[in-house]
């Protein structure tokens, strides 16, 4: 009998939800890991059970979990990020160099191949990959040794490399997205790099238009269509339909264009979802009312959901990496909130429901549709 | 045997009930103790100290024998006390409120 499993990071430990397919009843399990930082966690497509999770701590540094039975027991694997060669510099805040330095891991994606292969997002920006299950880590340094590297600066959250879309069609292919520099893409499975951001406009940066500078929140990718590419940007929502060679706006008739998640739906590749957030300075949504939007025409056109949803003096937010989708036959969409709770729709967003409260403030959501 | 106590996320992480009692080669330094520690319980390493760089973690304090040897050159001898066994060497986590 297939079912769900949610996987919840927060700022207080990891929470596992769990449900049959009905997703009607849903069970909680957490926290794991507690009183940590999660940033991410995210299950092996190879192998549901294996599911790879960032820990952090600003006392106790990183420590990389992994459980092998779907998240019942966990052990630490390997926490050593070191970057390839000699660092370098990047830009601080003051515009001037400042050696790059590891922090934390932000985001994790498995390989969708390998059972023993995972891509890690590090701030400070960095991408590494094992090839053991986690036990050992190696930057693929193309990234950061792109010519435009030493130009990086963080945002006010840090210059994390937080979105990593592979590419089922092709696995040379990848693409990554770092705040506050951009959006980049491989073509040879990471040994080298070109920044993906014509057709970006962002006001806050000297050059609107310039190659790097650009703050993505978040990208999102239909596996059925990998040409296809949709943005959150610090402000705009934006398609490609080139991989990322040229971008246009899509933000339409959103109330407004600032947030941080979006994602496509399971079975409809033309079907994506945002959450909209005030505004850069108003981290949450605007006028108190939570409402996700639905776009059935792959953007421009879009909806409001929110029935199920708070509709008054609802005051949290989205995170970047706080909703995901199932793949069973009735999409199933989830996200997380600022405010502990878990919302999911089992019926593509038209009627939503919160299948856990009170957590911590979630970092991250990511779901996995059991056989 | 040097005793160490450690802050209860990292004896959760460690799987560790109560103090632990490590040796080491030469006189026990903060260095050597440390070493001990991670060679015993790997999944430690970078928790207390920087694995890239070995510096002490910003927010956390090593105490013995009601003293901060916190700025102690990682090198330094430790107290007699804490050679001895009489008195643990203590890895404290900094308080937050709020």
């Amino acid at each position: 009998m297939s079912g769900v499993r949610v996987l919840v990071g927060t700022h207080k430990g990891a929470f596992i939800l769990t449900s049959d397919a009905g997703r009607a009843r849903w069970k909680v399990s957490g926290p794991h890991l507690s009183g940590w930082d999660i940033y991410h966690m995210k299950g092996s497509p190879v192998d549901p059970d294996r599911i790879y999770a960032s820990q952090t701590s600003s006392w106790f540094g990183q420590v990389m979990q992994r459980s092998d039975d779907g998240g019942r027991t966990w052990n630490a694997v390997g926490n050593e990020f070191k970057y390839d060669g000699v660092p370098g510099t990047h830009q601080w805040y003051d515009g001037t160099p400042h050696p790059w330095e590891f922090k934390r891991v932000w985001h994790l994606e498995p390989s969708l191949t390998e059972r023993d292969t995972v891509y890690a997002g590090i701030e400070d920006a960095a991408l590494f990959r094992s090839t053991d299950g986690g036990q050992n880590w190696h930057e693929l340094a193309g990234l950061r040794g792109h010519g435009t590297g030493p130009k990086w600066s963080p945002g006010a959250g840090g210059m994390c490399l937080h979105t990593i879309v592979l590419d089922r069609s092709d696995p040379r292919r990848m693409f990554i997205a770092i705040s506050a520099a951009g959006a980049f893409r491989t073509d040879d499975g990471g040994a080298s790099w070109k920044p993906i951001t014509k057709g970006l406009h962002s006001s806050y940066i000297p050059d609107p238009t310039a190659e790097v500078g650009h703050c993505v929140h978040r990208i999102a990718m239909h596996p059925s269509r990998p040409n296809t590419l949709f943005m959150q940007k610090h402000w705009d929502v934006l398609r490609t339909d080139n991989a990322g060679d040229e971008w246009h706006e899509v933000s339409g008739n959103l109330p407004t264009d600032f947030g941080f998640v979006i994602d496509v739906h399971a079975h409809e590749p033309e079907t994506i979802y945002v959450v909209p957030i005030t505004s850069d300075s108003l981290h949450y949504p605007p006028k108190g009312r939570l409402r996700v939007y639905r776009s059935r025409s792959g953007g421009n056109e879009w909806e409001p959901l929110s029935k199920g949803l708070p509709q008054r003096n609802c005051y949290v937010n989205v995170l970047r990496d706080a909703m995901a989708v199932d793949s069973l036959d009735e999409c199933g969409i989830y996200f997380g909130t600022t405010g502990g709770q878990v919302y999911a729709s089992a019926d593509g967003g038209d009627n939503w429901k919160a299948i856990a409260s009170h957590l911590p403030a979630v970092y991250s959501v990511e779901v996995q549709t059991l056989p | 045997m040097i005793h160490v106590v450690l802050p209860e996320p990292l004896r959760v992480l460690a799987r560790i009930r109560g103090e632990i009692r490590v040796t080491t080669a030469g006189p026990p330094t903060q260095r050597s103790v440390l070493d001990a520690v991670e060679a015993r319980y790997p999944m430690l390493k970078g928790t207390i100290r920087d694995a890239a760089t070995l510096r002490r973690r910003a927010y956390l304090r090593f105490y013995a024998c009601e003293q901060d040897l916190s700025f102690e050159p990682p090198d330094a001898p430790l107290p007699d006390a804490v050679a001895k066994g009489a008195e643990p060497f203590q890895v404290v986590g900094a308080i937050a409120g709020g």
